[in-house]
């Protein structure tokens, strides 16, 4: 009488019940009600204006809320070219966002330093803080910043619920010399 | 400067017969009045610019650096462009320094904004404006121990960690 969807989500037909396993339901929760604390600081950061606008319309995916406070954030969004002189802030808010976290590098700056080859600002934002999907463009139009949204909702979605106890987890956070509370 | 009310030629003659030998030498590129003035003289020039009743020349526009390596005892440069609002003229004037001893009086006291350009150009010249109140980096990284402007360092420095050639097809 069940259906096998994807191997783990079984419906019934007609019976108002489905069955899953619980990773699974709140990974898809997760992913439709993410919290993004948007990082702008140049031209990126005026496409993705763009992007929540009403054009775009990120709040259809359920990003309703930008949270300007990094407690509240789920996804930090990084927009636009980050100084030498800025990274430590980036870090410190980073380091502020209470797990479970993502991190999207959106545009040619935020992923490598873009034209800016010079001594003052930061190669990359994957030097100090863990990334987790990067958006190429200089900068990216709207519908490639929201393509990387995806990509997020994607590893959302898949992850386990306690990601931040698994040993992958904690040595890339030790690689990037930030601390945590899990033992 | 076509429809300002005084000349290049008087307000030179006006300097010259003030201070004379201190007036080294003027040029009117681009028909901007532009004199040379021995960095010990700078300030009293800039004080009496600004206090002339006739001249009126109190709005400091810009002031920054330059560095010219191959100068001998003349490394350094401060620009200091300065304008009368009042008679519309414009006025530039250099200050030349030597690399063993880059510094030059402040201006803060006639210009109070002039206090964030000579951090500036400390900041990325070495530049010592003696008699600021605050002379830190203000633009760069607080524990940077270089000025970055200088020509001294190499376009491409094989030696810097911190870039990725993957990014830049070399």
């Amino acid at each position: 009488m069940g259906k096998i969807t994807d191997g783990k989500v079984e419906t019934i037909d007609y019976q108002g019940f489905q069955l899953t396993t619980l990773d699974k339901a709140i990974g898809a929760a997760r992913a439709n009600s993410m919290w993004p604390l948007p990082f702008a600081t140049s031209c990126c950061g005026i496409e993705y204006m763009a992007t929540m606008g009403s054009n775009y319309d990120l709040a259809r995916f359920g990003m309703e809320r930008m949270s300007f406070s990094p407690r509240q954030a789920d996804l930090l969004i990084v927009a636009g070219t980050i100084s030498k002189k800025l990274a430590p802030i980036l870090r410190q808010v980073y380091e502020q966002m209470a797990e479970p976290k993502w991190v999207l590098s959106v545009g040619a700056c935020a992923s490598s330093g873009g034209i800016f080859d010079t001594y003052s600002v930061l190669q990359g934002i994957d030097r100090i803080i863990p990334v987790d999907v990067y958006v190429p463009g200089c900068p990216p139009r709207p519908e490639q910043i929201i393509d990387g949204i995806m990509n997020i909702h994607a590893l959302v979605k898949e992850e386990s619920l306690r990601r931040r106890y698994s040993d992958k987890y904690k040595s890339m956070l030790n690689d990037y010399n930030i601390e945590t509370d899990v033992k | 400067m076509s429809n300002s009310t005084i000349t290049n030629e008087f307000a030179l003659a006006r300097l010259s017969a003030k201070f004379g030998d201190k007036i080294i030498s003027s040029e009117t590129p681009f028909d901007l009045l532009t004199i040379e003035v021995s960095s010990a003289d700078a300030h009293e020039i800039i004080q009496w610019l600004k206090e002339d009743e006739v001249l009126k020349v109190s709005y400091l526009t810009n002031l920054g650096g330059v560095h010219y390596p191959t100068e001998k005892d003349r490394e350094f440069a401060v620009v200091y462009h300065i304008h009368s609002l009042v008679n519309n003229f414009r006025i530039r004037l250099k200050s030349f320094i030597p690399l063993s001893n880059p510094s030059i009086a402040t201006i803060t006291d006639l210009f109070v904004g002039a206090n964030w350009m000579e951090r500036e150009t400390f900041d990325f010249y070495g530049i010592i404006f003696t008699g600021h109140p605050n002379l830190t980096r203000i633009l760069n990284e607080e524990d940077m121990d270089y000025h970055p402007m200088r020509k001294e360092y190499q376009l491409e420095d094989d030696t810097r960690q911190d870039k990725d050639n993957r990014f830049f097809g070399r």
